[in-house]
Formats: structure tokens, C-alpha cells, sequence
């Protein structure tokens, strides 16, 4: 096997332009893949970290029917405490679940005492929550990142339109359940800067505060964000806790909660599909490129040892073999490309996290675009690449193996 | 017992709508360890003849054996197989592989069809190579060699599977005349030593007289019959 790869590149060298520029075609491929998956792979994940990590949670329980009115923030389709602590029970057993935050939100008008506005209130446990959504102490760019009671995180927008400072004093009206309004003075010690998608007017208390407000007796829970110990198990431990909690039913035998991940919550998910669907298409164009120059190139090959082959044939060989220097000669150009391609495509990403690429993101500023690929990308487009070689040297090859010595020894 | 035995050889080709009858009716045997030369004028079926024995084509109609086997009868991959163990080949215009040395060129038919591990390897070219005075050359390309040079190579590579029949179609074409009765007695110095049958294919009358069984042929036919017997051997032309 040795001998037919040395003779495999001796016959690739015969022809060093042509190899050296089918190697670069298919190394430029390999390049713009790797440095395409890299780059938007990386601000598809950070998006994704920051939608999550600073909102969202990477899944979310309602009682059922909530999140079909979740603009309205509805407070009759709050849980009810003893399914909640059924719920809390399978959150705590699961071993997927790293931290879970319960939320009581609510929508209010809010008010500097001279200017009123409207804003959607997050009750929230301070310590659940920053644990369960790390990245959002990272939001509160003005006041201190914790919350105690009679405090308030406002968004930005709203303190920017009502110039409200840290220390300010402002109230919060809010309609309860049962009809009546009620308000409570709260200090202002955090401005909160907006995430993607929705949240911008999203306001932080806590939740017994809201209670407060919503003249609860004890806080009710309106949705649970969770957040898992490894990401990647979203859908197992999506689909885990979901079976878990349907067995939760109502009087009607139908279900109480419902379990949402990220990707059913947020409108980026389908951006990430969406980057998902380009990447896919890089990669078809780069396995064109190499179909197109290994099979050109392999049929030039063929063509021009007619009658090395023939030769090759007549002496005795099998033409099996004839196939398999062929398939070695298309297997090597494949690899030459995806190491070369590898090792430039690996140097510009490292370039490009050197020199820091920063971008916006909605109302995010600077955000730093940390290119990063994992080794098993760089394997699995390197395995593309050199199958996709071998697949298009297998025609010529097969051709080659199949010709008839006489004819080949004749061909001038 | 011959080595070769043919008996009522046909070969039709078609061309177009045209049937060429490059054999017709051809017969002889060959013994172990001869020197034979087909002759005759171009196109009179001398290349057919070595391509039949050669497993390389299949004749049309009559019975061709070549060390004991009924070549017809080969398939594409037994045909293979049959030429890698049984077969040398020695070629017009030397065919060797550019991208390999001298070395590498005799080498080739041991790794590629024999699969003859490396020391068994090193040894029957070294040996080779002093039989056909190429040592001196041994790690230089083709394009650096002379003709001669290179149709020694070709002795080599073709003598170095220890086949028992060695084909070689025009070898001194391409050569002149002092090179060319070099590669002839080249190999029949190789018969001597190894006893291979050769057998080689010419229509240089210079050279015809070194082959030891002559048969001539004139449109695909033996000149003075298909009889055996009809052929004069010992270095007469059965003319």
C-alpha cells in the first residue's frame, strides 16, 4: 500500500502547477468553510448565550395556556402553589438542571411622580435569578448588580425617556387579579441595558414586592426559567422534564404545565436555523469545488497515461490496482487540500481573535466576536473533503481499470 | 511438450461495417525455452499473434494454449493474473514509467502483481540489473538513458517476475542497428541464463536471422502452410 501511495505522488508531482493549483482550489474552499463556520458558528452561539444567559434561561415552564397570552402577562394563568411545588420537586431531582429562577410577571405603569409609563415587572428571587441568567448582572452597566426589597432594576429606555437615576425614587401601579389597583414606592438602584429581542421595557423587583403589589397573599409563580448544567442537552432535558410534568393534569385529565426551550421562546432561533442553513450551503459549494477539480483533474490524468495504463495492464496488473493508484492518487490531493486548508484556515481565525472583532447586536454595543472552531469541525470538514476526493476520482479510476491493454498501448 | 500450442488460430476484427480477418487459420507450437521471431510486412498479424499469446485479446475461433492453459478461457482478472505470473512484456517504444527510477521500473511488476516481499525484491533486481549492465544507472529517471538503455530496463522488468514466456512486439523499432542487435542478443543471453522462451515480433530482416524458429506471415497466414512441420527452425526463415 505504501508503494502505490509513493507512486500516487510521484504522479501527482509529474504535474506540480496543476496539482498545486487543484490543492489551493480545494484548500480556498476549505479555508472559507472553516473560517465561515468559526466566525458565524461563534456569534451564533454568543447570541444564543446571550439570549439565554441574560433572559431567557435555556427552557421555561408555564402553567398551561400562558405563553399562548404571554404579551398579555396574564395573572389568572399564574401556577397554583401545590402544582408549583410539584414542579420545584422534579426540578430538583432532574440531573440536567443546574439553577431555576420562578418569576411573577406582571405589567405596570411606571412613574417619576411627573411622567408615567407603562413597564412589564419581573418579581424574581435576586439570587435564583442572577444564577439562573448570569449574563444579567453584565446588562447593569449603572448601580449595583444585587436587588433587596423596595428596590428596582429599571430598563434603559425607560430611565433614559423619564430621566430616572440610580437612587431616585419612583412608584409602580399595577392592576391584581381581582380588578383593584394597587402602588408601591420602589428606589431605583440599577439601570438595566436591553437584550435582544424582547425585554427592552422588562423592569427587575422582588417578588415579594410584586406580591405586594399584586396584593398576593404569597407570591404566585407566572413562569420558571431553567437553566441546565450543559447546554447541549437542551432537548433531552427539555424533553426528560416535559415527561416528568405531564403527569400533572387538571380536572379535565389534560396537562398543567407546559415546557418551552429558548428556541421556542425566541424569535433568533430562527437567525440561528438560518446560519445553520448558510453554513450548510458552504459546505455544498466547497464540495462542488472539490468534486469539480479532483474529477477534472483525475480525468486529465487518465487521458494523458493512456499508455502507462495500457502498460501497467499488459505487465499483469489487476485492475483493481490500476483503480486503487487512481482513488490514491484523487485521496491524496483531497488531504494535501484540507491539511493545507486546515492549517491557513486555523491561522486566520487566530488573526482575526488577535486583532478583536467587535460588532452590535440590536441595542448591545462592541460585542467581541471570539472566533473559535472545535477540533471535531476542522475533522469533519477535512473527512468531507477527502471522501468527496475519493468519490470524484472513482470515475476516471474505474475507467482507467477498465480499459483494454491493446487499445491503451495503441493510443497515441 | 510444447510451451505454446496453437491450432487453427482465427481472429476477425470489425471495422465499420467491414470484417478484417487479422488471422486466418493459424498454426504452430513452441517449445520451452526458444528464441522465435514472427515476421512479416506490417499489418500481416505478427502483433495479433503476440497479443493472443499474451492474454491480451482472444481469438476468434481455434484453440490457443499457453503453459497448459486455455487462454481463451480467461476472464478480464484471471487474464491479469495469467500475464503477472506466466507473462514478460517487452514494448515498442520501452513504456517505462517516467515517474520511476530505474530501479523503481524493474521494481514495479513485483510490487504492483506479485506482491514479492523487499528483500526477495532488492535481490532479483540487483541481479538483474548487472545481467542487463544497468547498475551504474540504476537510481536515474528514463528521461536520462539512452533508447538502448531503456530497452535494457525493459528486459529487465519484463525477466524479473521469472516468467516462462517473455512477448516482446517490435523491442528494436525505435533502436539503431548497433543498438538493436545489443537488445536482441541481450536476450538471448537472458534465454541462456534463465531459460524464458522469447518471443518477438520484427520486420527488420537484420535482425530476424538471430531468432532461432522463424515463422513468417503473409495476410494473417503462416507463409507456407499451417503444417508445423511445414516451419523451419534453427534460425531459417520458414519462407
Amino acid at each position: 500500500m505504501l508503494n502505490l501511495f509513493k507512486i500516487a505522488i510521484r504522479n501527482l508531482l509529474r504535474y506540480r502547477r496543476r496539482t498545486l493549483m487543484t490543492a489551493s482550489l480545494i484548500a480556498i474552499g476549505v479555508i472559507f468553510v472553516l473560517v465561515f463556520v468559526a466566525i458565524a458558528g461563534s456569534f451564533k452561539l454568543m447570541m444564543i448565550g446571550q439570549i439565554t444567559d441574560s433572559m431567557l434561561g435555556h427552557l421555561q415552564i408555564h402553567r398551561k395556556g400562558y405563553v399562548a397570552s404571554i404579551d398579555n402577562l396574564p395573572l389568572n394563568l399564574t401556577m397554583k402553589p401545590s402544582a408549583y411545588k410539584k414542579m420545584v420537586t422534579v426540578l430538583e431531582s432532574s440531573t440536567d438542571v443546574d439553577a431555576f429562577s420562578p418569576r411573577l410577571k406582571f405589567g405596570g405603569m411606571f412613574s417619576n411622580f411627573t411622567e408615567t409609563t407603562n413597564i412589564r415587572l419581573n418579581g424574581v428571587y435576586p439570587e435564583r435569578e442572577f444564577r439562573t441568567v448570569p449574563l444579567l448582572a453584565d446588562r447593569i452597566p449603572e448601580g449595583k448588580k444585587t436587588l433587596e426589597r423596595g428596590e428596582i432594576i429599571v430598563p434603559i429606555l425607560l430611565a433614559k425617556g423619564l430621566k430616572v437615576k440610580t437612587g431616585d425614587p419612583v412608584v409602580i401601579v399595577a392592576t391584581n387579579a381581582d380588578g383593584s389597583v394597587n402602588g408601591k414606592q420602589f428606589k431605583v438602584v440599577g439601570v438595566l441595558e436591553s437584550a435582544t429581542g424582547p425585554g427592552g421595557r422588562d423592569g427587575y423587583i422582588h417578588i415579594e414586592d410584586a406580591a405586594e403589589v399584586l396584593r398576593m397573599s404569597e407570591p404566585q409563580v407566572s413562569e420558571v426559567a431553567v437553566r441546565l448544567k450543559k447546554f447541549d442537552r437542551l432537548s433531552t432535558a427539555a424533553s426528560s422534564i416535559n415527561g416528568k410534568l405531564s403527569g400533572e393534569v387538571n380536572k379535565e385529565g389534560t396537562p398543567i404545565f407546559e415546557v418551552h426551550t429558548w428556541e421556542q421562546l425566541s424569535p433568533f432561533f430562527n437567525i440561528a436555523r438560518m446560519i445553520d442553513v448558510m453554513t450548510f450551503f458552504i459546505r455544498i459549494t466547497l464540495i462542488a469545488i472539490v468534486l469539480i477539480s479532483i474529477m477534472n483533474v483525475m480525468i486529465m490524468a487518465v487521458y494523458e497515461r493512456i499508455r502507462e495504463i495500457g502498460t501497467i495492464a499488459a505487465i499483469g496488473t489487476l485492475p483493481r490496482r490500476i483503480l486503487s493508484m487512481f482513488v490514491i492518487e484523487g485521496f491524496c490531493l483531497g488531504i494535501t487540500g484540507a491539511v493545507i486548508g486546515n492549517l491557513i484556515g486555523g491561522a486566520i481565525i487566530g488573526i482575526v481573535n488577535l486583532v478583536g472583532i467587535r460588532f452590535n447586536f440590536g441595542q448591545q454595543k462592541g460585542l467581541l466576536l471570539e472566533a473559535s472552531l472545535a477540533p471535531g469541525e476542522m475533522i469533519a470538514v477535512s473527512i468531507i473533503v477527502i471522501l468527496v476526493a475519493v468519490a470524484a476520482s472513482l470515475q476516471p479510476a474505474f475507467k482507467a481499470s477498465r480499459m483494454d491493454p491493446i487499445e491503451a498501448l495503441r493510443h497515441v | 511438450m510444447s510451451l505454446i500450442v496453437a491450432q487453427n488460430i482465427q481472429k476477425d476484427y470489425q471495422v465499420g461495417d467491414v470484417l478484417v480477418q487479422a488471422l486466418r487459420g493459424v498454426t504452430f507450437d513452441i517449445a520451452p525455452a526458444s528464441f522465435v521471431a514472427f515476421v512479416g510486412p506490417s499489418g500481416s498479424g505478427k502483433s495479433t499473434v503476440l497479443n493472443l499469446i499474451g492474454c491480451l485479446d482472444k481469438p476468434s475461433a481455434g484453440k490457443l494454449i499457453v503453459a497448459d492453459t486455455e487462454v481463451a478461457r480467461l476472464d478480464r482478472e484471471e487474464s491479469a493474473s495469467f500475464r503477472g505470473s506466466h507473462l514478460g512484456f517487452i514494448f515498442q517504444d520501452f513504456n517505462l514509467m517516467p515517474v520511476l527510477t530505474v530501479y523503481e521500473n524493474i521494481e514495479y511488476p513485483l510490487i504492483m502483481v506479485q506482491d514479492v516481499p523487499a528483500a526477495e525484491r532488492k535481490d532479483r533486481i540487483s541481479r538483474l540489473l548487472d545481467a542487463v549492465d544497468m547498475s551504474g544507472q540504476a537510481g536515474k529517471y528514463p528521461y536520462q538513458i539512452s533508447g538502448g538503455q531503456k530497452q535494457r530496463v525493459a528486459v529487465a522488468r519484463a525477466l524479473v517476475t521469472n516468467p516462462s514466456l517473455v512477448l516482446a512486439d517490435e523491442p528494436t523499432a525505435n533502436l539503431d542497428s548497433q543498438t538493436a542487435y545489443a537488445v536482441i542478443n541481450l536476450m538471448k543471453r537472458m534465454r541462456d541464463e534463465l531459460n524464458t522462451t522469447f518471443i518477438f515480433s520484427t520486420h527488420d530482416q537484420k535482425i530476424v536471422g538471430e531468432a532461432e524458429v522463424i515463422y513468417r506471415l503473409v495476410d494473417g497466414q503462416l507463409e507456407n502452410g499451417n503444417s508445423p512441420g511445414n516451419n523451419t527452425k534453427g534460425g531459417t526463415l520458414h519462407a
